[in-house]
């Protein structure tokens, strides 16, 4: 076996074994009231710095492409306008494409 | 109407989302697919990483390592740096779907970035539990074919001409926004994101979405034990 094949194994059932870890938790743990919060409180934080690692994190240096964050904004609007998911997608993802094929 | 089912009206729109997600993960994939065989990996080692890792980050991370001439060890340890964050989100996807036996298996498996986001933001725990299966099987069925096309044609498709690289952190957004009116939410968004923005440049990617798993573990664990909202 080669190594890329050793390494690509390594990563690849590594990966599936730490989602299985974070599904293995027994009840009794998960029904604790504060992993219940935690359990509220992970998305929120999780999700919240995806969002910011998409928009800002160039390569691991801090930088932006303004078509991108012009194209989260406008979702951002609909998101106001108390539009749904899809429609935000649909928002940012239009808005973004057009900006690049005018620039 | 049967005890689990989920309305018809409830039915269309998540499966429209995931739609969506799946649109999204084609595309995306299409990219992986021309990148990892491109990067001198063999047809059958990019499938492998769409079928087994199926966590985008993570193999993106590992074959730009491999393309860049690093030790395959090397991609290997970027690669479950950014599947760290996979674990953290088992904990509310297993309160939400309660996997049993051989089902924790699959679970484990659909446990990703977009699953647990699509789930966790439904109103009731049925339709979270149907918005995640439905966003893995689009997701999943598109991200493996993309994965397929892209591998044998090369560069199809341009994410980044079509604003897909806008679709993820509107639609994160979008998807956190129901959950920011629970206690001390907003509080907890806030710092998750400020410690993620300053640990860019600072933090091998994974990083940062890690470490703002810790500031949930910190305030979720704080407090008093039975106190609950």
């Amino acid at each position: 076996m080669t190594a890329l094949w050793a390494g690509l194994l390594v990563a690849a059932v590594g990966s599936y074994l730490l989602k299985l870890a974070g599904v293995s938790l027994p009840a009794a743990v998960l029904d604790h009231p504060r992993v219940r919060r935690v359990a509220a409180l992970l998305p929120v934080a999780m999700l919240t710095a995806l969002v910011v690692v998409e928009l800002l994190d160039e390569g691991g240096r801090w930088g932006a492409d303004w078509r991108t964050v012009a194209g989260f904004a406008a979702g951002v609007v609909a998101l106001v306008l108390r539009a749904g998911v899809l429609t935000v997608f649909v928002v940012a993802v239009v808005t973004t494409a057009a900006l690049r094929a005018l620039t | 109407m049967e005890p689990d089912a989920v309305a018809a009206a409830d039915r269309a729109r998540l499966t429209r989302t995931a739609v969506g997600f799946g649109v999204y993960a084609a595309a995306f994939g299409a990219t992986f697919g021309a990148v990892s065989t491109g990067s001198g990996l063999s047809l059958a080692q990019t499938l492998v990483l769409s079928l087994v890792m199926f966590t985008g980050a993570s193999q993106f991370a590992f074959v730009g390592v491999v393309a860049s001439g690093g030790a395959p060890v090397a991609g290997a340890a970027a690669a479950l740096l950014l599947g760290a964050r996979n674990a953290f989100y088992g904990i509310p996807v297993s309160r939400l779907l309660r996997p049993r036996g051989l089902q924790r298996l699959l679970v484990a498996h659909a446990t990703i970035d977009e699953t647990t986001a699509m789930a966790v933001a439904q109103p009731t725990p049925r339709l979270g539990r149907f918005a995640f299966w439905a966003t893995f099987g689009w997701l999943c069925a598109l991200w493996n074919l993309g994965t397929l096309v892209g591998a044998l044609v090369g560069e199809a498709v341009d994410p980044q001409a079509l604003g897909l690289d806008a679709a993820a952190p509107a639609v994160f957004l979008a998807l956190l926004w129901p959950q920011l009116r629970q206690r001390g939410a907003v509080a907890v968004a806030v710092l998750g994101g400020l410690l993620a923005l300053v640990l860019i440049p600072l933090a091998p990617p994974g990083v940062p979405v890690v470490a703002a798993a810790v500031v949930a573990l910190a305030a979720g664990l704080r407090g008093p034990a039975e106190a609950s909202s």
